[in-house]
């Protein structure tokens, strides 16, 4: 499957990213790449086989619902580039 | 159109009555409802941090909700618990596998950038939900599904007109999502449905249904067509958080829905926001973009696997359903479906009329809770939580109708003074500070019988030819002894001293 700029330009807009035309070209090439590579994996018949869902085979660890975590603002909001009295300080979000 | 049904389609058609007036003929509102109930734990889904209102902002929040890097979310066992008990009370089917995934998007109160959910491998499949209308009749809602996910942070937009708070206390805390079939055919039945499924939750305590705190809210999914034929278009009202909201957003979009298709316009599959100020709804042009939530299993979670015999001891603890105890209020009770229904609404209101029912005559506690209790609670907007008389004064009053040491109609009054004295005193004390006792004294009532045929014998020879009268004579009896007279022992002895 060939990644085309305009898809490129969609993935980096969902991220957040914000990139020139030109690297969007060469990331076009750079995906496209890494995705041939991952095709070559299609060559392995895997019919029967049950998808792996974890490499690990052992049931969910679970956790007992009792309080053991919180009360930490300052280390929460440590590496924030704003706040204000424990909040995030973010550039304003228009609903 | 077509009338090729769609797969989901139940077939339930809207009451006539319910169906929406156009310029060019009757359309039917087609729903179906996401609802997001907050479960009732102590501590996050995959955190140890406190779940709660009222602490100061980013308080309860661990680094794993705040999504610092390295940190992993370890499931919460409670919630879990929370969700099969649930999915058992909406009698759906608990998969004994299920697994979370990643639903991306980005937003500043997401610090993963990813909403940790169930879309391939919900924890609950499909069920039903018995609901009531008002009139008494009622009609099924099929469940879809019930899964578990993550809520997000909270983002306050008016504390600054150039810059945006962000407050993550929520941000992680447990919310089951359950799914309906679109089955909702009027605004009612949504409301009807949201109603019956907060007291199905509020029975098995795995949500306090607490919607003004948003504990509990729904995404209305809203569509019209003409009557029995194929399903529109639909869009999706975000977060409707109360039963008079739903009806008024649901009623909004649906008729400017109308009036898009009956301008020959189409209809744009959107989300849209209720606002409760202006009662309309409104396109949320910012979500469109970000429809690509490109799911994919979290591979920091273990597939949830639950074994039968975890399933069957939660089976086994299920507290008594609502519509269980509605059928038990019935027959053990005799009540009628109506008063049963009125009492098995909420909780709290069942174990009240059960403790006060206990040993009495269970239909005459009924209709003292519903009729007067509930009715006066009601005039001031509360709910049986905030009654002032506990059940014990109520089985007291009725304990007092019930061996004639008063009527019913004292009993009024009596109540009236329970209901002053905010229940200092029990009701047989006030009918003995108020000389309120039924006179049971025949002698007593004899002698006001005799006086008042002595006074009026053209009345009392008008009983002989016609025996209605005689509840004229009842009527003087009772005004003279101060309604006390024992209206069994007035009748009896007007019917033995007028030969009736």
């Amino acid at each position: 499957m060939a990644i085309d700029v305009a898809t490129v330009k969609k993935v980096a807009s969902l991220s957040r990213l914000r990139k020139s035309d030109e690297r969007l070209q060469s990331l076009a090439g750079e995906l496209n790449g890494i995705l041939g590579w991952i095709e070559q994996l299609n060559e392995v018949d895997v019919s029967g086989v049950e998808p792996m869902t974890t490499a690990i085979e052992m049931p969910q660890p679970m956790r007992e619902d009792v309080v053991t975590d919180g009360d930490k603002v300052r280390e929460i909001v440590a590496n924030a580039p704003k706040t204000v009295d424990g909040f995030f300080i973010v550039p304003k979000v228009v609903e | 159109m077509t009338n090729t049904a769609s797969p989901l389609d139940s077939g339930r058609v809207a009451d006539p009555s319910k169906l929406i007036q156009g310029r060019t003929g009757p359309w039917e509102i087609v729903m179906g409802l996401e609802v997001h109930a907050q479960v009732a734990s102590n501590t996050k889904l995959f955190s140890g941090a406190k779940v709660g209102f009222g602490a100061g902002p980013n308080e309860q929040v661990s680094l794993v909700d705040a999504a610092m890097p390295g940190m992993l979310p370890v499931l919460n066992k409670y919630c879990v618990e929370q969700a099969v008990k649930t999915g058992l009370g909406l009698k759906a089917e608990i998969n004994r596998f299920s697994r979370f995934d990643r639903k991306n998007y980005f937003y500043p109160d997401l610090p993963q950038g990813y909403q940790i959910s169930q879309l391939f491998h919900p924890i609950v499949g499909e069920g039903e939900v018995l609901v009531e209308r008002d009139d008494g009749s009622s009609f099924t809602v099929r469940i879809e599904r019930l899964h578990l996910e993550q809520d997000a942070g909270k983002s306050i937009h008016d504390l600054d007109p150039n810059a945006t708070y962000v407050d993550l206390n929520r941000a992680g805390t447990a919310l089951m999502e359950i799914v309906s079939k679109p089955d909702l055919r009027s605004s009612d039945e949504a409301v009807a449905y949201f109603k019956k499924l907060r007291t199905i939750l509020v029975y098995l305590g795995t949500c306090d249904g607490d919607m003004e705190k948003g504990n509990m809210r729904a995404d209305c999914n809203v569509s019209v067509r003409r009557p029995g034929e194929k399903f529109g278009t639909r869009c999706e009202i975000k977060n409707v958080n109360s039963f008079r909201f739903m009806q008024q957003a649901i009623e909004f979009e649906a008729r400017r829905q109308i009036e898009i298709l009956e301008d020959g316009g189409t209809i744009e599959q959107e989300t849209r926001l209720f606002d409760a100020v202006k009662v309309e709804t409104r396109s949320m042009r910012s979500k469109e973009e970000a429809h690509d939530y490109r799911y994919f299993p979290d591979p920091d979670l273990l597939p949830v696997e639950l074994e039968e015999a975890w399933i069957e001891s939660i089976r086994q603890h299920l507290v008594e359903l609502p519509d269980d105890k509605k059928a038990r209020f019935i027959s053990q009770y005799g009540l009628s479906a109506y008063d049963a229904q009125v009492l098995i609404s909420e909780q709290a209101r069942a174990d009240y009329y059960e403790a006060a029912a206990k040993g009495r005559d269970a239909k005459l506690v009924a209709n003292w809770v519903t009729n007067e209790l509930l009715a006066r609670l009601a005039k001031d907007g509360h709910e049986i939580v905030d009654s002032p008389l506990p059940p014990a004064h109520i089985a007291g009053l009725v304990e007092l109708i019930e061996t004639n040491v008063i009527s019913s109609k004292i009993a009024k009054t009596v109540f009236e003074h329970m209901w002053e004295g905010k229940g200092i005193m029990t009701p047989a004390e006030i009918v003995e500070q108020h000389g309120l006792k039924q006179v049971t004294d025949t002698g007593a009532i004899e002698k006001a019988v005799d006086e008042i045929i002595a006074a009026n014998p053209d009345k009392a020879a008008e009983v002989a030819l016609k025996p209605q009268a005689l509840g004229w004579f009842v009527g003087q009896v009772m005004k003279a002894t101060g309604g006390k007279a024992n209206p069994a022992a007035v009748n009896e002895l007007l019917k033995a001293k007028l030969g009736v």
